[in-house]
């Protein structure tokens, strides 16, 4: 097993999220990936935005950059272009990622830009004070749905996909081999990849939606996630309050963004030897 | 001779979230009466690293003792 102590700034810990919250158990996932596929630390760069997610690249010891709220992969998608040698990773939060940062987020899908995005899904903005998100489910309650949500959530995945995406996986903290196979298979994908990880936040979401203990919570995952294989074994309103997990999308057809701009810049420069643009 | 493992946990980073004590098989780990998680029964830890891997403050970590 990885020794994760060896990616951590260790002088960070302990980290400050609260008791059982699942963000440090995606990190630990993170490092097994990335240490799996023998990366050298220098060779990452890791950006976030704001929120619980964003502290992740606090204690996580690679190059890191921490951003606007939900602009993140507007900064990440311009380091790529200059420095395509590095692998980019991002980490946002349902909050960051899928609001403030939902257009960013659909268009760097669409350029196909070769980014790993890793959205951690608490359900709730848990640093601003327990705001409802466009993926807290309907009839959850938060500090600002306190007669529970009425709206209905984004599937992030379908949207991701139907952007452009070319690799989609959700997996859990309580599904945690999932979770670091998926996150392995988008760092070794070329193209925009994504993955969402169902996580808890005991304080922020837990504690007003019945679930007291970080425990509780993490079985809430295990009894709510379909592995997608099995997925047709189920009748539709089995599935109705159940989230799809494993590997949703791969689609290799598409061209990476950094080889349309590449290819631009090579014509370009070959009219030019000839005289003309 | 059944394997023997070693049960560490970092009082330093452990935040006492009940995680290892719910998914430990052998209840290696116990709430003690001040609310801090201990390891108790060591002894019984059979090294599937349940702790270890969903610990969110890695402060658990699982070996096998050299015999
Ligand atoms: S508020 Fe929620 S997500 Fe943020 S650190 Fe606390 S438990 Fe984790
Ligand atoms: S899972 Fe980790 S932080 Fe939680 S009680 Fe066990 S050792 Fe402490
Ligand atoms: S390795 Fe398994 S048996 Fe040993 S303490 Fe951890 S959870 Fe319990």
């Amino acid at each position: 097993m990885v020794n994760i102590k060896n990616y951590l700034r260790l002088n960070k810990l302990p980290h400050i999220w609260c008791p059982g919250c699942g963000n440090g158990t995606v990190v630990r996932a993170l490092i097994t990936a990335i240490d799996k596929l023998g990366f050298k630390k220098d060779e990452i760069v890791v950006f976030t935005g704001i929120g619980c997610s964003a502290r992740t690249n606090a204690i996580l010891d690679f190059n890191t950059i921490q951003t606007t709220h939900g602009r993140t992969l507007a900064f990440a998608t311009g380091f790529k272009l200059m420095r395509p040698e590095m692998k980019v990773i991002v980490i946002t939060g349902d909050g960051d990622g899928a609001a403030i940062g939902g257009n960013h987020l659909i268009h760097a899908a669409r350029r196909n830009v070769d980014i790993t995005t890793i959205l951690i899904n608490n359900s709730i903005y848990g640093m601003t004070g327990g705001q409802y998100s466009p993926l807290s489910p309907q009839g959850a309650y938060a500090t600002t749905a306190p007669y529970g949500n009425i709206e209905p959530p984004f599937d992030i995945c379908e949207l991701v996909k139907a952007a452009g995406a070319t690799f989609v996986g959700r997996g859990t903290v309580y599904h945690i081999h999932l979770t670091i196979d998926l996150i392995t298979k988008a760092l070794s994908h070329k193209g925009f990849s994504f993955v969402e990880v169902i996580s808890q936040c005991p304080v922020g979401y837990g504690r007003r939606n019945n679930m007291r203990s970080p425990y509780e919570m993490l079985l809430w995952q295990k009894e709510h996630a379909i592995m997608v294989k099995q997925a047709d074994k189920y009748s539709k309103e089995d599935l109705k309050d159940k989230f799809l997990i494993g590997e949703l999308w791969v689609n290799h057809e598409r061209t990476e963004f950094m080889d349309s701009y590449n290819a631009l810049v090579k014509r370009l420069s070959e009219g030019m030897k000839g005289g003309e643009v | 001779m059944p394997k023997k493992f070693k049960v560490n946990l970092n009082p330093k980073w452990c935040k006492s979230c009940g995680i290892c004590v719910e998914f430990c098989p052998k209840r290696v780990f116990e709430f003690s009466k001040d609310g801090k998680v201990r390891v108790v029964r060591e002894g019984d830890c059979i090294g599937c690293k349940n702790c270890e891997l969903r610990c969110p403050d890695y402060a658990v970590e699982v070996w096998e003792e050299e015999a």
